[in-house]
């Protein structure tokens, strides 16, 4: 053959491209842009980080980490599009709250102050917008937080689906520990707070377009006060966390693991799911570990602070289920891996299609 | 989950795994193609390859129907869509597929009405809300897929429904197979059999595997259990010098397939003089298009399409791949210019095809890796 080159290199030069800041070659967006796979990747990383030109804003944390007068602080805003606006186990005014309160919280910020921006669709009754309302305040008053600003604007019928709402959190940081990607090492255990996929399928089987009916509901949940009590039990041992909002869990640890050059490892049968939901999964082909949650984190703590940490997790209702699913390894650096329930291993890579849009 | 986890037992997959390795021939080495996409995934989603021995190479083959489809008939199917009159609905995993001027997805954001469903008869109900609307269903798919698709033409003519028709590009599995079979650079020894399509063309069209290629062939179904002892049949034949054509899944497959499937897919259809494959290019008889008796549903006769045959890429080397020649890493444009991302050929297009798969899993699959966790 007159192609000389190894099956090595070939790898080498997969693993060069995959960690390459992905460029934005498309003529238009697409639903695939807002799924929260390697679409969303390359519009966010290869055509608006360049413009903006931001170290903060590079390091794409859940928040922003501010200072201001010497008092840290985390900054963080989220537009929710979710359709239908109400769904089993949560509306579209709950998620906008908890969603921005969880993007602080896994930043290690107590949530302090909050806006909200609602965008209506002409026609929207007006007890539908008193319900959001309402629950925009009920969700933020169990956050313990305050919305204190906010903007309304009415668009033309059928120009939004009864309506948006844009969040905008601030968060204040009271205890020493650094939380970051790049305090995760090998060795490192990796914890999540709960069953995943809940939201995701709640959503999907909301729509009613599937014929298929089982008892699932939206996770949506403040996970402030879990950060709080795992803070406490593990300080400085707590490394980083992620909420598996879109892309799911599989999404936040391909993350970490490029961003902190690490092989994460986690075993399949380790990882909690409600039975409707890996048996909707099964139906539909679609693997819970990348389908969205709205009230659970994926946390990566020192071995020796792991115990604690699931203890403090457990003995809380929104961790009641946590359970220690993997670890950080040297090797495979940037890639995730799961010892299947078969005996195998697979690789887990980030979504690449697009089978939820419009879940938050 | 009860009736799903049986099938998923590691300790027997162990037990299968060293009764396969049992079998080998020291020093031989034996290529297996699973013909069938969905084997593919179960393949990578359980790490079956994990519980076989290094001598045994599973080979990933044609069967993956969004893959095959050439990019003229995503065109085709853009610009049918691209009528203001026109819904045109589809399996959601035909989105992404690339044609000449971009996928389904890039068309809705152009401004078409593109939707997805999940079966044929949501896009007749969407007919049947939208009267004012031509309603045409993108039909894709092997023989599993084609008799959903005859049925929901039979029901539209029974309800009178005139503004739903279908773009048909179901193809037949056995001439695919017989073009890989007959290629002279072959280097595959045995098949594992497509279940789903086995479930309604039976075992009996494999025969000529058998008999004429002597290479056997053992009907596997889904699970990993199934693909092992799939195999573990497969390996008896070698050991005991036989190729025959044999089913694991009997469960569901039925040596004679499903007559009454066959009968409305016979009526409904008729066989195509020739069609075009991605990657494995024009093969005879090998899809099907709507019978004359039901030409008034034929989206191809209701509408203009332009019809243009857009050639795969000439770097591209997935016929190799298919058959067996080439390992995906030895394309020439594997992980440059061809990726997931950004495929090139029918072989990335889809993560079932055989490329893609390496791509995403393919440099860890042989590595044992210490995951006690």
């Amino acid at each position: 053959m007159s192609w000389q080159i190894t099956e090595e290199e070939v790898g080498d030069r997969i693993e060069k491209m995959r960690r390459r800041r992905p460029r934005f070659i498309d003529d238009r967006i697409t639903m695939a842009h807002g799924a929260g796979g390697k679409a969303s990747r390359a519009l966010v990383e290869g055509l608006i980080l360049p413009l903006y030109d931001n170290e903060t804003l590079d390091q794409l944390g859940d928040a922003a980490p501010l200072q201001v007068g010497g008092v840290r602080m985390a900054l963080t805003t989220d537009a929710f599009v979710v359709r239908p606006i109400v769904f089993p186990g949560g509306t579209i005014g709950e998620l906008a709250v908890n969603g921005t309160v969880n993007d602080l919280a896994v930043s290690g910020a107590r949530p302090a102050a909050m806006s909200a921006a609602l965008i209506l669709e002409e026609g929207l009754t007006a007890e539908s917008l008193q319900e959001q309302v309402r629950a925009m305040a009920g969700a933020a008053e169990r956050a313990g937080v305050a919305v204190t600003a906010g903007d309304t604007k009415v668009v033309e019928r059928g120009r939004c689906d009864s309506m948006y709402i844009v969040t905008t959190g601030i968060g204040v940081i009271e205890h020493d520990v650094v939380l970051a990607p790049t305090q995760v090492r090998p060795g490192d255990k990796v914890l999540v707070s709960g069953t995943i996929g809940d939201h995701g399928v709640a959503i999907l089987l909301a729509r009613g377009e599937l014929d298929i009916e089982a008892d699932v509901r939206s996770d949506t949940q403040s996970l402030w006060p879990l950060v709080d009590a795992m803070i406490s039990a593990c300080g400085a041992g707590l490394h980083c966390m992620r909420d598996a909002t879109r892309g799911g869990v599989a999404t936040v640890l391909n993350e970490i693991a490029l961003a902190a050059e690490v092989g994460v490892i986690i075993a399949e049968d380790r990882v909690p799911m409600l039975p409707e939901v890996i048996g909707a999964g099964e139906i539909l082909g679609i693997d819970p570990l990348f389908v969205a949650n709205e009230g659970k984190l994926v946390a990566f703590v020192a071995p020796e602070a792991a115990d604690a940490a699931l203890a403090a997790m457990q003995s809380h209702p929104a961790g009641a289920k946590a359970s220690i699913i993997g670890e950080v390894r040297e090797e495979p650096p940037g890639r995730v891996l799961s010892k299947t329930a078969f005996g195998g291993h697979r690789m887990i890579d980030m979504l690449v299609g697009d089978p939820l849009p419009r879940i938050c | 989950m009860r009736f799903v986890d049986e099938f998923r037992d590691p300790e027997l997959a162990g037990v299968l795994g060293a009764e396969i390795t049992a079998l080998c021939e020291p020093g031989r080495e034996y290529k297996i193609m699973e013909v069938c996409g969905g084997h593919t995934h179960t393949i990578y989603r359980y790490g079956v390859q994990d519980h076989l021995p290094d001598n045994i190479e599973l080979v990933h083959g044609p069967g993956c129907p969004v893959c095959v489809i050439p990019m003229g008939r995503v065109d085709d199917g853009v610009a049918i869509a691209q009528r203001d009159d026109v819904i045109l609905t589809c399996f959601g995993d035909m989105m992404r597929i690339p044609g000449g001027n971009g996928s389904f997805l890039d068309a809705n954001a152009a401004g078409a009405d593109i939707r997805m469903v999940y079966s044929p008869l949501d896009a007749l109900r969407i007919a049947r809300q939208n009267p004012d609307k031509q309603v045409v269903f993108y039909a894709i798919g092997f023989e599993t897929t084609a008799p959903s698709t005859a049925l929901t033409i039979l029901r539209a003519k029974q309800e009178g429904i005139t503004n739903f028709s279908i773009f048909c590009n179901h193809v037949t599995i056995i001439p695919a197979i017989k073009a890989i079979l007959d290629s002279p650079d072959l280097r595959l020894d045995a098949f594992l059999g497509p279940g789903h399509v086995s479930t309604v063309i039976g075992c009996r069209p494999y025969d000529f595997i058998a008999r004429q290629h002597g290479k056997p062939l053992v009907c596997a179904g889904f699970e990993p259990l199934d693909l092992l002892q799939s195999v573990y049949m497969i390996m008896k034949q070698f050991k005991e010098g036989r190729a025959e054509v044999e089913n694991q899944y009997g469960r569901v497959v039925d040596w004679d397939g499903n007559p009454r499937a066959l009968a409305v897919m016979n009526d409904v259809f008729a066989l195509r003089p020739y069609f075009e494959w991605r990657g494995l290019g024009s093969i005879a008889h090998s899809a099907l298009q709507l019978s004359s008796r039901y030409a008034d549903f034929d989206a191809e006769l209701r509408f203009e399409v332009p019809g243009v045959r857009v050639a795969d890429p000439k770097a591209c080397q997935c016929g190799e791949v298919l058959k067996g020649v080439l390992k995906p890493w030895e394309c020439k444009v594997f992980g440059t210019a061809c990726t997931p991302e950004t495929p090139i050929g029918t072989c990335m297009v889809s993560s079932e095809g055989a490329c893609a798969a390496y791509y995403n899993y393919g440099q860890y699959a042989k590595q044992r890796i210490h995951l006690e966790v």
